[in-house]
């Protein structure tokens, strides 16, 4: 049987908006409302979504950068919370979207990389001998030691963030829109490191994208998300075979592609409006405003998450 | 005989004299836009897309200079008007664009009413005595016309009030307001949501068939291009390296980075276990590769690649290419 490397378990994360006199919080944003997943050993789990829709802050959470309002995640079957964050983040790390503002322009690459060896208080000259190795494997030079993240592009500094996310020997890293800064060609070429790093130190993704394209090319099972909820989970084939959710439905018509050309029939059932907020976020579910196929249930009862096929979750009334 | 074409842009060339240096955005470029076709240009960042943009309407920041070439738009060369008739006859009226980011180029202190209404002011003279209410009913249909939702209550709004995609849309608005021959949308749908940003891509499609508005679709994106294009030009390095129809470029791009763009995306339509990748980063553009832009980074290089930059031939009616591989047919 595989095993779960991590587990989520009714994760909800609230941001409050604090107001009047005294800095009373008068609303919450639903950043993360109540999401449960698992993610296997040696998966890649896509998690797709547009933008607010809380992918990032999931990613967060599962790391302890920022703390849930409620529910659990497992790791290895123990409760994140109850684990030393820094003994958490041994194996597990993190890769951000912009890797111009997560550098620190006053640091080299090499003190960069090698600090959460310094931590551990490691030999300078292992640490050293260690960022080296780990700079040609995700494509840089030695040479590229001494210098700091200003003299290197776009990719570049990608690969760098990869090679600090690694140098802990993590089992499993989140990747948010690692790639979504970078030109086309670049792109492709750091989708195809993260993959040969994958293979050859058997890490565990969780890739976090807007783009479906890239999470398709990406996965091995993947999460849509929408304002806070996740709406499908499928293994990468079913969903795009047999895709349930109106709101994946959506999503994928709405991905310009070389060979679809046939945008006006397939949008025009969508109405015209923009994502809810997620702080008065609709009654019922969440995509019923935009929904097609809405019925009179969906504006007053939350739907929940059902099996309809082996693997296949969908949280919709058309399908419970 | 054929049809002259709406715009025509023969050997641009833009450079910017830079403290670093001269950088050569612009080398060459050349461009048709048949009437009423949807052009798309693509290519990576500083490829020189957004610059080719820019030298159309004349608004190249300093210190960015159009230092050869011709602009021909209805057979008049652009490059030779006057900044004020620039201003009168073309820019808004003839020619209108949209760029990346809606946020800044709309006015923050001024309502999209106010600010929609100086464009059709300016350009179109309507009558002194029903003016006012001409005006207001113009301006609602220029909203109407875009798909805002209830365009009586947008024009009281200030541009912070919408979001991103309304923005998008009150800026194609104001751009299509006085019926332009040509539109420009430099990266409109990058920084959209896909979901909106599909909407974007779906009005564009609209106002060109109703108002036979011709389209200069500016992105990276080659889904863009393959969904929503009939024409196609890829530029690499501040020249155009191949131009042909939509169909054409996917089915059988010839140019060599053609090639490899297309393999190196993920796409939906198909599965490959790796991507492809084109060898070496995008080159300096204040010393350019000698010879063909391209043969650093090309699988196919040969010695005279090196040395001569390839010459625009025509290998099939309407397919011009830039390559040495198809210099001798």
């Amino acid at each position: 049987m595989e095993e779960s490397l991590l587990q989520v378990i009714h994760l909800k994360k609230y941001f409050p908006i604090k107001g009047g006199l005294f800095g009373k919080a008068v609303a919450y944003v639903h950043a993360v409302d109540d999401v449960s997943f698992d993610i296997k050993r040696g998966e890649t789990m896509g998690l797709v979504g547009e933008s607010g829709c809380g992918k990032s802050t999931l990613g967060r959470c599962i790391l302890r950068l920022i703390e849930p309002t409620s529910g659990e995640i497992l790791y290895k079957g123990m409760n994140i919370a109850d684990i030393d964050r820094r003994e958490l983040w041994r194996s597990m790390q993190m890769v951000f979207q912009d890797p111009m503002s997560s550098l620190n322009p006053r640091l080299t690459i090499g003190y960069i990389i090698g600090e959460p060896l310094l931590v551990r208080k490691m030999k300078k000259a292992e640490i050293k001998a260690k960022v080296i190795d780990l700079l040609t494997e995700v494509g840089l030079k030695p040479e590229h030691y001494g210098r700091y993240p200003h003299e290197f592009s776009g990719g570049q500094r990608q690969r760098i963030m990869i090679a600090r996310a690694l140098i802990t020997n993590p089992e499993f890293i989140v990747l948010d829109e690692p790639t979504s800064s970078l030109d086309v060609s670049v792109q492709g070429k750091i989708l195809n490191l993260l993959n040969d790093l994958k293979k050859r130190l058997n890490i565990t993704y969780l890739f976090i994208s807007h783009d479906l394209s890239v999470i398709k090319h990406m996965s091995d099972r993947i999460l849509v998300m929408y304002v806070g909820k996740l709406m499908e989970i499928a293994p990468k084939k079913e969903l795009f075979n047999n895709t349930l959710h109106p709101y994946t439905q959506l999503l994928l018509t709405s991905i310009p592609s070389p060979r679809a050309r046939s945008y006006k029939e397939k949008l025009k059932d969508f109405k015209i409006i923009d994502l809810p907020s997620n702080i008065n976020v609709p009654k019922g579910c969440r995509f019923q405003p935009r929904c097609p196929q809405a019925m009179e249930i969906c504006k007053k009862k939350q739907p929940i998450m059902v099996e309809v096929r082996p693997g296949h979750f969908v949280s919709c009334h058309l399908y419970s | 005989m054929k049809e002259k074409p709406l715009l025509e842009i023969r050997d641009l060339r833009t450079y910017f004299y830079t403290y670093a240096g001269v950088v050569r955005a612009l080398e060459g470029v050349n461009l048709e836009i048949r009437k009423g076709e949807i052009f798309g240009l693509v290519g990576e960042t500083g490829c020189g897309k957004s610059v080719t943009a820019l030298s159309i309407l004349r608004l190249v920041p300093s210190p960015g200079k159009i230092v050869g070439g011709e602009i021909l738009f209805k057979g008049e060369d652009l490059l030779k008007l006057s900044e004020e008739e620039m201003r009168t006859r073309i820019r808004g009226k003839e020619i209108a664009a949209t760029f990346q980011d809606p946020a800044t180029y709309l006015a923050p202190s001024f309502t999209i009413g106010e600010q929609t209404s100086d464009v059709i002011k300016a350009h179109l003279n309507l009558e002194k005595s029903s003016k006012r209410r001409r005006l207001y009913d113009r301006v609602i249909e220029v909203l109407k016309r875009v798909q805002l939702p209830d365009p009586w209550r947008v024009i009281k709004q200030y541009p912070h009030e919408l979001s991103g995609g309304m923005r998008q849309r009150v800026m194609i608005g104001m751009g299509t307001s006085c019926n332009p021959s040509l539109f420009i949308a430099d990266e409109a749908t990058t920084f959209l949501d896909v979901t909106i940003g599909a909407q974007i891509l779906r009005l564009f499609v609209d106002m060109n068939r109703r108002y036979g508005t011709t389209m200069l679709i500016i992105t990276h994106n080659l889904g863009i291009v393959g969904e929503i294009c009939d024409r196609v030009a890829v530029m690499y390095a501040g020249q155009v390296v191949e131009t042909c129809d939509v169909d054409l470029l996917f089915n059988n791009p010839l140019h060599p980075y053609t090639n490899g763009l297309l393999q190196a995306i993920p796409r939906l339509d198909r599965d490959v276990e790796r991507l492809k990748e084109i060898p070496g980063t995008i080159p300096n553009l204040i010393h350019p590769p000698t010879g063909c832009r391209f043969h650093p980074r090309c699988p196919q290089a040969m010695e005279i690649c090196k040395e001569e930059p390839p010459k625009r031939v025509e290998v099939e009616p309407g397919h011009f290419i830039s390559c040495h591989l198809f210099g001798k047919i």
